[in-house]
């Protein structure tokens, strides 16, 4: 789960790492009002869940407190790649001398938390590597054992940190730290941390992302969640328990398991694609898939209006494919699609469930034995529709 | 021979009073696994199927001399579980548990690697044997005893390759489903190792997924080391950067861990790569 770039700040904040004392304005009233105490000199953010907004003009620096409300009036209800920007941060203009990056994140093929530093912040971390990998300071962390004195005093002084700036930025690196471990972040970044010209260190713009499967420990960050950019298909399978992500295309994909999920996606697309024609979601509809879960599920993919055709992939291991038509046709009952569906169904107990769906005889529904026939089928599907 | 484990691996079941370590206690001994006891904190005593229950994997260990383990308890617990095995020197640990926080995962890693313990998973269908013993929820009908390895990040599509492979009379010597989680104790790296030292094993099919890099160390190994012929399948051609795909490590991030990086480096270390997994059969053949 992301937090928004304030939302990081005022958790930073709590870890005693110093950040400009903005606040979050909906209205450009508000923004005016704020930047008014904040002496004029500011800088209006939108606060949205991509990167790059800058480029995309929804951050703008303002010289007095009017100029503040016409930028938050330009960027509030601006969309940015998709998003609706719905509040700004207005943060007071910092006097920057320097440009730091500092963030920990996880190394997955290491197993450890990973501290990376450079001097040269301000850009894109991605970019940054790309260009001068030497540049970035990569140190990890034992996750038994955490991070050490002599790890903070190593990567200051292998940054290049100005020595006078050690004691300051060691005092930010343990707060990070903490702030990441006891957040459960998967990434706690600061760029830029900046030197100002009174030589003070300030967390300028903050990025952090929570691991979900922590949320259930982390109440107060899941309380800050933002769904307002969300699909309503997306929010109602999150609230269902159905794991589900919107796509573009036409073929309505169920399956059990979330690596043959992506399989049967990337099979639509194989067959589809010369057609313009591809998955319009991922769907894992897990282990048990009772009835009731089906039908749920069903109702999600049909939400999605581009859809012209349902696809069904159950490979039955534990879950047994009897059961799994049964669902099917309790779900067909009470949803009543009016698209194709094509059902394939393998593995344990698949002559038995077949023979369900076929007794059933619905006039839309397509039977197949294969993922591959499964996958050509419901693209040909779509093409008749069309 | 086979890798990992064989009719002689003593198992134990962290859990096996719960109604999924039960379930699958159950289709193990069935399968012929010697499945010799269960641990369950405050059930001691207790009996599950003529197999002794215990409180603690320690007394379990002493009275049992197991050395294989499955944790299939909750996300909350399982940490600890694979610890205590670890601690109780089990050699072996297979975690079929989702949802388990990174942060406790990459200590439990930790301090496996500390105890000499291999650990398999999480989040993963465990191993088979087939023909011998399963130690996890991978189907028996899935697979037919032979000489082709399978490694796996996922459960389903490893069942779905293993049928499509049985259907064409190719057998398995051993399949591993290392999981799906960003953090893991066993990669693809120390499985394909592992077969290419396994004289049983003589081919590999190997089925990752997008993120991460674990798919490209192993195309660097195949190039680098591997004798044997590796047929491959990457899932996740048609999903978009940025979004989690069901498994909490399916996801390409700032550019990396795409399908395509992982087939380009695959092929290029001389691994034949489906685009189609029910094609791996004929690359194997």
């Amino acid at each position: 789960m992301k937090l928004h770039e304030y939302q990081s700040k005022f958790l930073f904040r709590e870890y005693g790492i110093p950040i400009p004392n903005g606040r979050v304005a909906k209205t450009p009233d508000e923004a005016r009002a704020i930047a008014n105490e904040l002496g004029g000199h500011v800088v209006v953010k939108a606060q949205v869940h991509v990167g790059g907004r800058g480029k995309a003009g929804g951050v703008k620096l303002a010289r007095d407190a009017d100029e503040a409300g016409r930028y938050a009036a330009d960027i509030l209800g601006m969309d940015i790649k998709g998003l609706i920007v719905q509040q700004v941060l207005v943060d007071p203009g910092a006097d920057i001398q320097q440009e730091i990056y500092l963030a920990i994140t996880n190394d997955r093929s290491a197993g450890s938390p990973l501290i990376m530093s450079s001097m040269e912040g301000g850009m894109d971390i991605e970019e940054l590597n790309h260009a001068r990998p030497d540049a970035i300071i990569r140190e990890r962390i034992d996750p038994i054992l955490g991070l050490n004195d002599f790890q903070t005093t190593h990567i200051a002084s292998a940054m290049g940190m100005p020595r006078a700036r050690w004691r300051s930025f060691g005092k930010i690196l343990r707060g990070l730290y903490r702030c990441y471990i006891e957040s459960d972040a998967e990434l706690a970044e600061i760029n830029p941390l900046v030197i100002t010209g009174e030589g003070e260190l300030l967390a300028v713009d903050g990025k952090v992302i929570i691991d979900d499967n922590a949320l259930f420990r982390q109440p107060k960050l899941a309380a800050q969640r933002d769904t307002s950019g969300e699909p309503e298909s997306e929010r109602l399978a999150r609230e269902a328990g159905i794991t589900y992500i919107k796509l573009d295309g036409q073929i309505g994909c169920m399956v059990n398991g979330a690596g043959l999920a992506m399989t049967t996606m990337d099979m639509t697309k194989l067959y589809g694609d010369a057609d313009g024609i591809g998955p319009a979601n991922f769907l894992d509809i897990g282990g048990g898939a009772s009835p009731e879960q089906v039908a749920a599920a069903l109702r999600i993919i049909l939400s999605d209006h581009k859809v012209q055709c349902v696809l069904f992939n159950i490979f039955g291991g534990i879950t047994r494919c009897d059961e799994v038509a049964d669902g099917i046709l309790t779900a067909y009952n009470e949803v009543k699609p009016s698209v194709p569906m094509v059902i394939r169904l393998q593995g344990t107990n698949a002559s038995e469930g077949n023979a369900i769906i076929s007794q059933a005889k619905i006039p839309n529904i397509i039977s197949a034995d294969t993922l591959t026939q499964a996958a050509q089928l419901a693209v040909a599907a779509v093409k008749e529709r069309a | 021979m086979s890798i990992l484990i064989d009719r002689k691996s003593l198992v134990l079941v962290q859990g096996i009073t719960g109604r999924q370590g039960g379930f699958h206690a159950r289709l193990m001994m069935e399968y012929g696994t010697q499945v010799v006891g269960g641990v369950t904190p405050g059930k001691g005593g207790e009996w599950f199927e003529g197999a002794p229950v215990f409180d603690t994997m320690r007394a379990a260990v002493r009275t049992t001399n197991a050395d294989t383990s499955l944790v299939t308890v909750p996300a909350r617990f399982a940490p600890d579980a694979i610890m205590e095995a670890a601690d109780a020197g089990i050699s072996l640990i297979i975690c079929l548990t989702e949802h388990i926080p990174v942060a406790d995962m990459m200590k439990a890693v930790a301090f496996c690697k500390r105890r000499d313990s291999r650990l398999i998973g999480p989040n993963c269908p465990g191993v088979m044997t087939p023909g011998q013993a399963k130690v996890g929820i991978i189907p028996a009908m899935v697979a037919e005893p032979g000489n082709v390895g399978v490694v796996s990040k996922s459960g389903t599509l490893t069942y779905e390759v293993g049928f499509a492979m049985k259907n064409a009379g190719i057998g398995i010597s051993t399949i591993v489903g290392i999981g799906g989680d960003p953090v893991i104790g066993t990669t693809f790296v120390d499985v394909l190792e592992m077969f290419e030292n396994d004289p049983e094993t003589e081919k590999v099919a190997l089925l990752g997924e997008i993120g991460g890099s674990a798919e490209i160390a192993a195309a660097d190994y195949i190039k680098n080391t591997m004798t044997k012929p590796v047929a491959a399948f990457i899932a996740g051609r048609s999903a978009p950067p940025g979004k989690r795909m069901g498994h909490a490590g399916a996801i390409v991030d700032g550019g990396e861990g795409s399908a395509e990086e992982k087939i380009r480096a695959l092929e290029a270390a001389g691994a034949r790569v489906a685009n189609n997994p029910e094609e791996i059969p004929n690359l194997l053949a």
